[in-house]
């Protein structure tokens, strides 16, 4: 800054104050446009660098249907987890043999979730979340609601889980 | 808005003493003379440093030692957006950081600024080239390419040739009897750990003598009556230039990491025989061939062993010249100092290029 001062004095000696300030502003401008070009050039492959993997946990997240092929052989009033893209989800098959599916993340704060088959419920152990085992509603705890649920197509012994 | 960050640059002063500092880097003066470009080196072999830590930090997050080290390279390398980048400019950095530090020790050495009082200085930065220089080594091997596997193997050779100690040594290195996933895990925490936790106290320790001491001038200049003995600020004057050097280095660098990406072998394989036309960095190519030549003029153990006693000498004499020519007088002395050093330049330089010859 003081050799800033010091060139603009001998320079322009015989410059007026206007003409000074300009020259300033000018030479902030230039610094300081430059400064934001490297800035934005060491910045943005590093955010792109670590920003990688997100980038491919996002690719997985997009897809709409999982197929389970041995899922068929589920025992009655049994449950199975999955992974539905990057989210544990959970498939129960129903005493009166129908099928339910939800994602297995626990809508209070992200624990997984468990089928409880003795009280026919999905349980959450972090903080004592109930919800229904059929529909995935939210019965009691502290869950705000209820789980996300999926379609269930069971045809030839191959259960196919797809968002709703 | 600027009565705010005055009370706060008030607040913060008041409290760390911002403008003792301030006045004290005002104070300190940088000599100028003929010679005056070569201050730079020490400050452009800091800035290699910075950017190796910075780099280093960010390989770290996707980086595995151990069974999964080269195809983590590999996905650094092709997979993760700009790892090629990160990566290339961490090598290139390194290379460009062993360069600068050689640069700034010899011009240390000619000028003779490791005369009284500056000893330590000498020593400490001694001590940051050697750490400077197994830092190398062993980042190396860390992709465990091919390139990588053989560099360490043959570079353990030469601890391995110790008398007595030699084996055991080498063998607690390298995790085992042979360079494998054991020795990448070892060398990851030397390489990551344990060097940046001896190099750091030690860096600290040599700038603060420069703080304490200030900048040498060479004898030439130090004749002069003070009149004529000429300066400028070290703040803001030096320190503007001393960042503007750095700001050529990070191009200078930035420049060679994008349009040269460093290259990724293919997978060390112990089975396979070595590639021809392998070679040592740059960096270890005068030891390497120094070892060469003595293998070759005194057959088997005799000539490595000769070949690192010889190695050994002069770089005890090399540390120890301020003991020899400390005090601030011309003579026979100062004079054989120089020679030493034209010598020992001399000898790194010719057979750095023989070693390339004879590839």
């Amino acid at each position: 800054m003081n050799a800033n001062k010091t060139l603009t004095h001998t320079n322009g000696a015989d410059t007026d104050a206007g003409d000074l300030m300009s020259r300033r502003t000018f030479a902030k401008v230039l610094f300081g446009g430059v400064g934001l070009c490297y800035a934005g050039a060491i910045g943005y492959p590093i955010y792109r660098y670590l920003a990688s993997p997100i980038e491919r946990s996002m690719e997985t997240t997009k897809v709409s249907e999982v197929t389970l092929p041995d899922a068929a052989t589920l025992e009655l009033g049994a449950a199975m987890m999955f992974k539905f893209g990057s989210k544990p989800a959970m498939l129960i098959h129903h005493k009166d043999d129908t099928w339910s599916a939800m994602e297995a993340v626990c809508t209070h704060l992200a624990c997984t979730v468990q089928y409880q088959a003795e009280e026919n419920r999905i349980y959450c152990a972090c903080h004592g979340g109930v919800y229904d085992a059929k529909t995935g509603a939210a019965v009691s705890g502290p869950p705000p609601k209820g789980l996300k649920a999926f379609n269930v197509k069971v045809q030839d012994g191959t259960v196919t889980v797809s968002k709703v | 808005m600027a009565k705010l960050i005055a009370s706060l640059y008030g607040w913060v002063d008041s409290r760390l003493g911002l403008e003792e500092m301030l006045k004290f880097a005002k104070k300190k003066t940088v000599p100028v003379h003929k010679h005056s470009f070569w201050y730079y080196w020490g400050g452009i072999s800091l800035f290699f440093f910075i950017v190796q830590a910075f780099t280093g930090v960010l390989l770290l997050v996707y980086y595995r030692p151990g069974p999964d080290a080269y195809e983590s390279v590999r996905q650094i390398t092709y997979e993760i957006h700009f790892g090629w980048l990160i990566r290339s400019a961490h090598s290139w950095s390194a290379n460009l950081m062993v360069a600068s530090v050689f640069i700034h020790m010899f011009s240390v050495y000619f000028m003779k600024a490791y005369r009284a009082p500056r000893e330590f200085g000498w020593w400490s930065g001694m001590l940051l080239l050697i750490i400077t220089l197994l830092f190398g080594f062993s980042g190396y091997l860390l992709p465990m390419d091919e390139l990588a596997y053989f560099a360490t193997k043959v570079g353990l050779e030469i601890p391995n040739a110790l008398p007595i100690i030699g084996e055991p040594m080498t063998n607690l290195f390298r995790g085992g009897l042979e360079v494998g996933e054991l020795t990448v895990q070892r060398f990851f925490a030397l390489h990551v750990v344990v060097m940046p936790a001896l190099f750091l106290p030690i860096l600290v320790f040599h700038l603060w003598l420069v703080q304490k001491h200030g900048n040498a001038t060479i004898p030439s200049e130090a004749e002069k009556p003070k009149s004529e003995q000429k300066s400028i600020p070290f703040f803001p004057n030096f320190l503007m230039k001393d960042l503007a050097m750095w700001l050529i280095a990070l191009n200078v660098m930035a420049l060679f990491a994008s349009l040269f990406p460093w290259d990724l072998g293919e997978v060390a394989d112990p089975l396979k025989p070595a590639p021809t036309g392998i070679h040592p960095e740059w960096y270890f190519m005068s030891a390497f061939q120094v070892l060469k030549i003595m293998g070759s003029v005194f057959p088997g153990a005799l000539g490595e062993g000769l070949g690192i006693t010889i190695f050994t000498l002069g770089l005890v004499l090399w540390t120890l010249i301020p003991l020899y020519d400390g005090k601030h007088e011309k003579g026979r002395r100062a004079r054989n100092a120089t020679y030493f050093g034209l010598l020992a330049l001399a000898i790194l330089v010719i057979t750095t290029i023989w070693g390339y010859m004879v590839l």
